[in-house]
This record gives structure tokens, C-alpha cells and sequence, in this order.
């Protein structure tokens, strides 16, 4: 288990002084009740013409990050939970950059679980990836656990160059062993060379209306992407079929229309399932 | 509110003669009838009788998507780019009468891959007595019925019966082992039809078909004689 | 406007090709996941909710005479599942005949010109709604009704269903279609301000599965 600190700890941002970089957003709203935690945690990877160097790494409230280690020209940099998070109320941000010719690999160590706070406000959680030309980009979280009671709007916005790569896996968890899930609204919007190649919005748990049902989840509580964009994969593709009887779980991995991108989409009753899912498609998605 | 006239007037008819770059589009022949009464034999025959003649296509409506259209294929009849197979929702009538929709798409695709085309022969699925084509969609059409599924189906009458072009009695040669009798069948059919044409085949013997591929060719032969106009 | 112009569109007697197309529900039907009255309901309530909504918003969009272009890009940024994009442009080739009868507009035939494949089926829909004279709103309750009097009508084939039920689960639905239909229609109205991502991205994942799945049947009834 990573540590988990006391909110009362939390390197605090006083209010109305947020840090000179968090963005425009944050600063129009403030954290819902005082023991809310604002923060934006940043990191940048360069190309020094030999090898990826982090030039930014800036932990910031719930995240600690870490080198993990770098192998050849990649770095990779591990987000380390140091508190519970995120709460209701929370706003919390990562701003993880790859510059041109860099190779970076961010992981979790550990999963993000969203729990009911003092508060039913939401807590946002947004998460910006860039990267430039020639880079190579690789964001692989553990799942977001969405737990009963919590209240959370999950953004995450990709900017990537013509000919950046991307690798990306979201998995989220609905509820915890045997709990209903808290109310999730989890937004994806990837931009590839000023074109948005993939907008997608999913809405789970009380109050939304469907969600469980026979044409969202059907009662499978693990869903998750994995989208794999990169000039390689400017070939035409069929799509993959996984598991075609859904109440084990089921994929399909299959082209975006407006980019070399493809996009797996699970869903599964288990979070174990789910993965092996993203990983069988993420291995029909390598080149042949 | 905004009300765009600039095209007030233009008319797009689903079957105009026409097409967009002016030449005469080909023949859309229409062939109905109840399941089982040897349709899709008809038009696998009629495609060997035709094709080394005009340049043919098929368009089917299956029940279940793409059985005869997979039949024509099987059956080798035509190579696979002149066969389309349009799927009808549990409805074949509906995807042939009352939205053609579908239909005219797989038609107008055949007409831009394949052109110059003389002739499309449309299938309907198999379905009851009172499906018949839209105008909209064929030009002229064929019902198919059988004299195995019982011969006093001429005298109910319906649409198919009274008003195709051509009234295909089929599998004559089961008449004596059904009891059918063919001239009763003629009589009713006559009744029904007035002056409209009736040809009774029996597509087990060679050249069974030659009848109805005669009445198709001769409407093509007026069709083309109209584009020359 | 004419509000008789809004019933015509939303008719399923609408010769555009809907009729062939279950939205889901063959699919649902197959691995049992719909079998009854209560199912096909939370059926369409899901597809309502996030198909529509979605669709909703291309409509009223569309209607409001935002760039249809850049409407069928965001339509097909809104559809990672090609076998649904194909099906959308398919059934938007066959709208655009019906609307070349009823309602034409140069706008419709720009559209036309540069999507000959055929535009995404809710971008036309807006296009002919706004040619007749009617509203984003009543655009995007076209769209958003038709998201799940699909599935409903496709179920009393597969089912047969008793069709009065099938009619009082649509019944049942009306208020919260008439509440996706004005949230489409409030997106739409950020469009000027925002872009098209102001726009809904509702968006199901078994509905993108299980669309993908179907398209590689051999035997089914219903086209998608």
C-alpha cells in the first residue's frame, strides 16, 4: 500500500494563490469546502539528443512522483499515491508532457480510488497529455476505482503531433468488492495534429439513467480503453473481436476514422478480466 | 425560421431513367413472390441464360441477410461484385415497397462500379401474396408463384397476382404428384390478369427459363428503343 | 415552420432506412441480455442517454447551421466503432434521397458533394430539419426519439413483443426524450461560443462492442 496522509498535511495552495501554471480553470474555482485539496502535479520530458531527461518534475498534494528508472532513451516516472484522493470537492490535475524525440512512460504504483468526501460536490480530476514530434508517449494507470458514495468528473485531454505516438489504457472500476459505485462521468478527448481523432464521454453510477443496463454495461462492473496512435498504425486494420460472449467480458479493437489510431473498448465482469482483455488487444494491435 | 429556397422546385425521383451523367441507367426487373416458389432458382437461371449477352446484376432480399445472395454465389451464376445483398430488418416487403431506401443504394452502387449495366434483376424476400415492388424501384416486375403450393392460388388473387407484369406459374412438373391442375390455374390466372401475361415453367428442364428470359430481353429491347428516342 | 414537418421526420413510415436497422437491440436479443417488456425499457433508456444524446446534439447542431463538415468529423470522433460510422453514413446517404424529395437545400447538397461515401446520419437529419423550418430543438428530438423507437420497433419483430407494450415503454421514455432533446439542443447553442467540442460525446461501450460484433455475423435480420 502506498502511505496515506493526512489531509491536514497536504502541502496546501492558499487560496486565491494558486501556482503561477495551474490553469485558468482552477483558478475560477475554488476547492468546494476548505479541506478540499487543489493540485496540479507536472511532468515534463525532454530529448536532450541523446537521451529523455525530465527537465519538470513537480509532485503536487495526493501525487509523488518518482523515476522510476530510465532504459535507453525512455523514462519512465511513477505517480505515488501520498493521500487519499480524490475526495468529494477535490480538483486535482496532472500535466504530463513529452517534448519533441522524447520517450516517456508514466505509470500509478498504485490504484486511484474515489471516495465519498465531506462533501457530495464532485472532485474533478484532469489529466493533460502532450506530446510533440517524434515523441513517444505512454500513460498507463492503475484503474480508477469509483467507490460508493464518491462523486467524480474524470477528464482526460490528449494533444498530440502528426507524428507523436501515444499509448493510453484507462480502466475504471465500478464500486468496490460487492458495493454499488459512487457516480463517475469520465471524458476522453485526443486531438492529433489540430484534429480531434476521439471524443468520448461515459457516465456510470446513480443518478445516471441506463447505465447498468443491456445497452451500457449490462451489469459488468470493469470497463477500460486502450488507444494506440502513431504514424505505424496508418494501415488499414480489421477490426478484432475478443470474447464474443459478453457475460465474461467482451472487446473490440477496431481503426478511429480520423487518424492512425486504434482504440480497444472493454467491458468485463472483473478488474482482472478486463486487463487480460486490454492486453490480448493490445497485442493484436502491435505491428505485424 | 431559415427556409432554404434555392432548390424549390428540383425533383429527384428515385427511379428516374436517367443518370446523373445523363446516359439511360439499365433495366430494373423486380422478381416477387411467396418463399419457396423457386425465385432465386429463377434468377440464378435467368443470369445463365442472359449473362454472356448483357452485362447483369443482381440485387437480393433476403430474410436472413445474404442466403441468396451466398446461393447465387455458390452457384456461380455471377462473379461476387455483380451480386449486392440488401437486408431487410424482418420486413423483405417493407425494404421493397414502402422504403426502397436500401434497395435504390445497392441498385445505384451496382450502376457506378459496374457501368455500362443493361440489366438488375431486384429479388424480393420470400413473403406473402400481397408484396409487390414500388414503381419507385423497378421498372418492370415478376411473380413467382408455384403450382406445388397449391393451385388455387391464382384464383385469391392480390396484388402480385393481379398486377405483375408477369405471372410465373413454376415447378410444372409437379403438378401430376400435386394434383395441380395447370389449365384451372391458367383460367384463374386469366380471370385475375385480363390481358397481362402468364408463363408456366418448369426450371428442372434444359432451358426451362427461356420463356420469361424472351418477355425480359423484350423489355429491354423497348427500353433501350426508348433511350434512342 | 411547420410543426407537421417535425412528425413527418420523426415518422417511422419516413422512407430513409431505418427500418432495417435494429440500433442494438438484435444484438442485446441474441445473448438475452433484452427478453422482455422491463429490458427492452432499460434498453432504451441507455441508448437514449448516450447514442442519442450524442446524435441529439449532431442534429441540433446541424439545424442550427453550424458547419456541417465539421459536424460529420466530430460525428465520426463521436464513433470509434467503424462498423457504427458505416452504418451512419449509410443511413445518411439514404436520408439525403428522402430529404432530396421533401425538404431540399443547397446546404444538403454541399454536404452531399463532399461526403459522396454519404454524411453521418445525424448531420443530415439537422440539415433536413432546418430546410423544412424547424428548430435545433425539434431536430434533436427527432434524433434523440428515434434512438430509441428503433430498438422498440426492432423488438417486436425479434420478441414479438406485444406492440402495445412496446408503444407504452416509448410512452414512458417521453419526458426524459424530451429532456435529451433540450440538453442537445443547449449544447448546440455553445457550439458558436466553443466549437463542436460543446457538444455531447455520450457514448456506450457494449452499444461500440456489441455493433462491432454484429457487423461480423453471417445470419442476422437486421443490418446493425
Amino acid at each position: 500500500m502506498t502511505p496515506v496522509a493526512q489531509r491536514a498535511e497536504r502541502p496546501a495552495d492558499p487560496p486565491g494563490a494558486p501556482p503561477a501554471d495551474a490553469p485558468p480553470a482552477d483558478v475560477q474555482e475554488p476547492p468546494a469546502h476548505p479541506d478540499a485539496v487543489r493540485a496540479t502535479a507536472h511532468i515534463r520530458a525532454a530529448h536532450n539528443g541523446r537521451v529523455t531527461t525530465l527537465p519538470r518534475l513537480r509532485g503536487d498534494g495526493p501525487f509523488h512522483l518518482r523515476r522510476v528508472r530510465t532504459r535507453g532513451n525512455s523514462a519512465t516516472v511513477g505517480i505515488i499515491g501520498a493521500m487519499s484522493a480524490p475526495l468529494g470537492g477535490d480538483r486535482l490535475a496532472l500535466d504530463i508532457i513529452a517534448e519533441e524525440g522524447a520517450e516517456l512512460e508514466v505509470t500509478t504504483a498504485a490504484a486511484t480510488l474515489a471516495l465519498r468526501g465531506p462533501t457530495t460536490a464532485a472532485a474533478t480530476y484532469d489529466v493533460r497529455l502532450t506530446a510533440g514530434e517524434h515523441a513517444h508517449l505512454r500513460w498507463l494507470p492503475q484503474p480508477l476505482i469509483s467507490a460508493a458514495g464518491s462523486n467524480l468528473r474524470q477528464t482526460c485531454t490528449v494533444e498530440l503531433a502528426a507524428t507523436a505516438r501515444l499509448v493510453l489504457r484507462e480502466e475504471q472500476l465500478l464500486g468496490r468488492a460487492g458495493e454499488e459505485p459512487g457516480h463517475l462521468v469520465s471524458r476522453i478527448l485526443v486531438r492529433r495534429a489540430g484534429r480531434t481523432l476521439l471524443d468520448q464521454q461515459a457516465a456510470y453510477g446513480h443518478p445516471e439513467p441506463g447505465w447498468d443496463g443491456p445497452a451500457v454495461l449490462d451489469g459488468h462492473r470493469a470497463v477500460g480503453q486502450l488507444l494506440l496512435v502513431g504514424p505505424e498504425l496508418a494501415v488499414h486494420r480489421d477490426p478484432v473481436l475478443l470474447g464474443e460472449g459478453s457475460r465474461d467480458g467482451c472487446a473490440v479493437l477496431a481503426p478511429l476514422a480520423g487518424g492512425p489510431a486504434l482504440l480497444a473498448t472493454a467491458v468485463a465482469p472483473t478488474s482482472s478480466t478486463l486487463r487480460t482483455l486490454l492486453d490480448t488487444a493490445h497485442a493484436h494491435a502491435l505491428p505485424r | 425560421m431559415h427556409l432554404d429556397h434555392s432548390l424549390p422546385h428540383q425533383h429527384f425521383p428515385s427511379a428516374s431513367a436517367t443518370r446523373p451523367d445523363g446516359h439511360r441507367r439499365a433495366l430494373r426487373v423486380g422478381l416477387g413472390g411467396p418463399v419457396g416458389s423457386g425465385k432465386t432458382a429463377s434468377v440464378a437461371a435467368l443470369c445463365r441464360t442472359l449473362r454472356d449477352r448483357y452485362a447483369l446484376a443482381v440485387v437480393t432480399n433476403d430474410i436472413y441477410t445474404r442466403e441468396d445472395a451466398e446461393y447465387l454465389l455458390r452457384e456461380a451464376v455471377l462473379p461476387p461484385e455483380r451480386i449486392a445483398a440488401v437486408e431487410t430488418g424482418a420486413c423483405p416487403h417493407t425494404a421493397i415497397r414502402d422504403d426502397i431506401s436500401a434497395n435504390l443504394e445497392a441498385v445505384e452502387h451496382l450502376e457506378e462500379t459496374l457501368h455500362p449495366l443493361d440489366l438488375v434483376l431486384i429479388e424480393s424476400g420470400g413473403d406473402n401474396l400481397t408484396a409487390t415492388f414500388s414503381k419507385g424501384l423497378v421498372d418492370v416486375q415478376i411473380f413467382v408463384i408455384d403450382v406445388s403450393s397449391g393451385d388455387d392460388i391464382p384464383r385469391k388473387g392480390g396484388p402480385g397476382i393481379t398486377t405483375a407484369d408477369l405471372l410465373v406459374v413454376n415447378k410444372t412438373d409437379l403438378a401430376p404428384h400435386v394434383g395441380a391442375d395447370l389449365a384451372a390455374m391458367a383460367a384463374d390466372a386469366r380471370r385475375q390478369r385480363g390481358d397481362l401475361p402468364v408463363i408456366f415453367t418448369s426450371l428442372t428442364s434444359d432451358d426451362g427459363i427461356r420463356e420469361v428470359a424472351d418477355w425480359v430481353t423484350g423489355h429491354l429491347t423497348e427500353w433501350r428503343a426508348e433511350a434512342a428516342v | 415552420m411547420s410543426r407537421a414537418a417535425l412528425l413527418l421526420l420523426a415518422d417511422g413510415r419516413f422512407p430513409a432506412g431505418g427500418h432495417a436497422h435494429s440500433g442494438g437491440v438484435e444484438a442485446a436479443v441474441a445473448r438475452r441480455a433484452v427478453h422482455d417488456t422491463a429490458s427492452l425499457e432499460a434498453f432504451c433508456r441507455g441508448r437514449l442517454h448516450t447514442t442519442g444524446l450524442t446524435t441529439a446534439g449532431l442534429s441540433a447542431a446541424a439545424a442550427a447551421g453550424h458547419d456541417a463538415l465539421l459536424l460529420d468529423d466530430a460525428a465520426d470522433a463521436r464513433t470509434p466503432a467503424p462498423a457504427l460510422r458505416a452504418v451512419s453514413r449509410r443511413l445518411g446517404r439514404q436520408m439525403t434521397r428522402a430529404a432530396r424529395a421533401t425538404f431540399p437545400s443547397a446546404a444538403l447538397e454541399r454536404l452531399a458533394a463532399h461526403r459522396p461515401q454519404g454524411a453521418h446520419q445525424p448531420v443530415v437529419l439537422g440539415l433536413t430539419a432546418r430546410a423544412a423550418g424547424l428548430t435545433p430543438v425539434d431536430a434533436a428530438h427527432a434524433a434523440a426519439y428515434e434512438s430509441a423507437g428503433g430498438p422498440a420497433t426492432a423488438a417486436v419483430r425479434l420478441l414479438s413483443l406485444d406492440p402495445l407494450d412496446a408503444s407504452r415503454v416509448l410512452a414512458r421514455l417521453g419526458v426524459e426524450t424530451d429532456r435529451v432533446a433540450t440538453a442537445a439542443a443547449d449544447a448546440a447553442a455553445r457550439v458558436a461560443a466553443e466549437g463542436v467540442d460543446a457538444l455531447p460525446s455520450a457514448s456506450s461501450p457494449l452499444l461500440d462492442i456489441t455493433g462491432e460484433q454484429h457487423a461480423a455475423w453471417t445470419v442476422r435480420l437486421f443490418a446493425s
